[in-house]
């Protein structure tokens, strides 16, 4: 019996903040490759300390919903999941390749299949194309537009940018968008000065994060100039000093997300039979009239 | 595997219902094809003198005759050996009841053991007979768990059906309940409590009221209450088992990392006062329904009570490791002291608005009830005349370097 349990982080304070966690889920339950999908939190019930005593398959498939490989996925995830034995080493990881490392989980003696996040999966680069496509309601969108990733960015730990550089410059090299920049709210280039580093007149800007809050909902509209107050909202897209700003918000509740979990899974041994294309096919953009 | 009883099978009148010494009756049971042929299948992998074991009898297989093979073992001394299948089948329809038992746990629950455990506690399958059982679940029976009133049932081919719904709304027709049968439903129900609030802990005793899940087979009840109360049924079913894996609050904290790592400079092995108040303020059954089995450390019992919940509490959890961070700031002060005066009533009053605030009673205290100290205008009007323009109560400020 073949188990999936996404891992993520969750709010004390903000009912959203699972939800993409919840949606995704859902479609990979909906697609039939796992016996059972569950879902754990640090800041929601069941918190990573229990959630694997909930799970009933012999082969588990454990995918952190997270951006990059830092702090949570190297320390705080392995920990709480009593992973025994486990070391950083295991990924060998440049900071963007962990893929997966097989532990047994001391509390239920059970091995798992621990997963890289899934922010810095190859896949991923095509979920931000789709969140473009899907805030521009354009499947073809690109010609004549530039594209922003947005990360947080943090002295603290350098793994946090290269998330953002990798799928920038993987969508810059296929030529899609008229021009690919990365920007940070907390480091150089910042997202603040958004038209200064475009020339095209219509920007996506796609924040790569997994759930909507105080970042892609306060901070980033506020700072880009989208409004002066979040809670007055804003328009898709908004003009800023003559630039159109087509504002995704997190990336990570864009559907085609779950492909990401279930391409971690797969590259850690899952069988997923004819899943992927199934969840790819769901989770598309429909061209308009 | 059923366990084997030694108790013979329930006498039974003619028409296949039999009163137990309560008075309560005994439903009539068709054996399902389901369950005969999950009974064959389970025959087909016994050795000759293995039996499947049910309360009261055991059947098995005579391999020395393949139009014959089949043997009834009663409790008693006439044991039937080569029965046909259809012997079997006719043996096995008298005995309905105990074999649909048997495919209920064996084939519909199946072995994992949180969900078993939890579904056999619902109606006692570990202590009373089929009989009682059956007997029991034709009248309904109910079990709480945390808030929810959960009440199983029987139909005449021995499927357990469940209603779960909330104990408040136990006596509401289920018409004017909002009806669910997906388990991820609960999902929604559980993220907010009835005025709209975000629960940031599923254990709090604020779940909502006003929706039922009617009609739930074993496997989605039991998913439907570990949404509504996450991980619960796995702890509870280890305690049971003796394996509950408590940890302490002092491991616990050392444990923790980033942000959370102050705390550590809270537990300084300097008594454990402050976490009597931490269990007080947060683990408290008004708070929280699960019961805490934490302590401050394997030696040291915490003096506050657990609470009453049947669900354990394994471990601080990260409601209260995010409020422990808070305190370990602001515990980390010195103590000042301040002089402003106030009234005897207003002393009284400032005591009875940390009451109202802390037992959550705001809300029930009326517009005009001048009478309550908490009460709002009471306390604008304590505001006005002891605040002065920057907030101070007094006039007095709570930096001394701030005073003019």
């Amino acid at each position: 019996m073949q188990s999936l349990v996404i891992v993520a982080h969750g709010s004390h304070l903000n009912p959203e903040s699972s939800a993409p966690t919840y949606d995704h889920a859902d479609t990979i339950r909906a697609s039939g490759a796992f016996d059972e999908v569950k879902t754990g939190f640090w800041k929601e019930e069941p918190h990573f300390r229990e959630v694997l005593r909930t799970v009933e398959g012999d082969e588990v498939y454990v995918v952190p919903l997270f951006v990059s490989e830092g702090y949570f996925t190297e320390q705080v995830i392995p920990r709480e999941l009593r992973l025994e034995g486990w070391d950083v080493s295991e990924w060998d990881s440049d900071g963007l390749s962990a893929d997966q490392a097989t532990l047994v989980a001391e509390d239920v003696g059970r091995e798992v299949h621990y997963c890289g996040p899934v922010g810095t999966h190859r896949a991923m680069t095509d979920v931000i194309e789709r969140r473009a496509e899907s805030v521009t309601g354009d499947p073809d969108v690109g010609e004549g537009f530039g594209l922003a990733v947005v990360g947080h960015g943090t002295e603290r730990n350098e793994n946090s940018a290269k998330a953002i550089e990798y799928h920038a410059d993987r969508i810059a090299e296929r030529g899609r968008f008229d021009e690919v920049k990365a920007l940070y709210m907390d480091e150089d280039p910042e997202v603040d000065d958004l038209p200064e580093h475009f020339e095209s007149d219509d920007v996506v800007l796609v924040p790569l994060f997994i759930a909507d809050g105080y970042h892609t909902q306060e901070d980033i509209p506020e700072d880009v100039g989208l409004c002066e107050d979040h809670t007055e909202g804003y328009d898709v897209p908004t003009a800023v000093d003559g630039t159109r700003i087509w504002y995704a918000g997190a990336v990570g509740t864009e559907p085609l997300m779950a492909d990401v979990i279930l391409e971690r899974a797969a590259d850690a041994g899952a069988d997923l039979g004819d899943a992927l294309a199934a969840v790819r096919e769901t989770t598309r953009v429909a061209a308009g009239d | 595997m059923a366990e084997p009883t030694p108790d013979a099978a329930p006498a039974t009148d003619d028409d296949g219902t039999a009163t137990t010494d309560d008075e309560l009756t005994v439903p009539e049971i068709d054996l399902p094809s389901d369950a005969f042929d999950a009974v064959l299948d389970a025959l087909s992998d016994l050795a000759p003198d293995e039996r499947l074991r049910f309360e009261g009898f055991a059947v098995g297989r005579d391999a020395a005759d393949e139009d014959a093979a089949y043997v009834l073992d009663p409790a008693g001394d006439d044991a039937r050996t080569g029965l046909s299948e259809r012997d079997l089948h006719a043996a096995l329809v008298d005995r309905a009841a105990a074999v649909t038992d048997w495919y209920v746990f064996e084939r519909v629950v199946g072995e994992f053991g949180p969900r078993r455990a939890f579904l056999r506690w619902i109606e006692d399958a570990d202590g009373a007979t089929v009989e009682a059982r059956y007997a029991a679940l034709a009248a309904g029976i109910e079990r709480a768990w945390g808030q929810l009133r959960i009440t199983a049932t029987i139909t005449d081919r021995g499927e357990r059906r469940y209603e779960v719904r909330h104990e408040a709304d136990a006596g509401v027709s289920r018409e004017e309940l909002t009806a669910h049968d997906d388990p991820l439903d609960a999902r929604e129900i559980v993220k907010l409590d009835g005025t709209g609030r975000y629960r940031p802990l599923k254990t709090a005793p604020t779940l909502r009221t006003g929706w039922v899940f009617p009609d739930l087979g074993p496997k989605v009840v039991y998913e439907t209450v570990e949404t509504i109360y996450p991980a619960t049924v796995a702890n509870w079913h280890r305690e049971r088992e003796g394996e509950l894996d408590v940890n302490h609050w002092r491991e616990t904290m050392e444990r923790q990392s980033g942000i959370y790592g102050v705390i550590q400079t809270w537990d300084r092995g300097e008594g454990h006062e402050h976490v009597n108040w931490v269990a007080e303020a947060c683990c408290d059954d008004s708070q929280c329904l699960k019961r805490r089995e934490w302590e401050y450390d394997d030696d040291t019992d915490l003096d506050v009570d657990g609470g009453d919940g049947v669900f354990p509490c394994r471990e601080p959890c990260s409601v209260v490791v995010s409020a422990a961070r808070k305190w370990t700031r602001l515990e980390s002060e010195q103590p000042r002291t301040y002089e402003f005066e106030l009234t005897p009533s207003e002393k009284d009053q400032l005591e009875a608005i940390v009451d109202a605030v802390a037992d959550g009673r705001i809300d029930e205290i009326r517009e005009a009830d001048t009478k309550e100290g908490a009460n709002r205008y009471r306390t604008r009007f304590l505001r006005a005349k002891l605040f002065d323009d920057d907030g101070n109560l007094g006039g007095v400020p709570t930096d001394p370097d701030d005073a003019e």
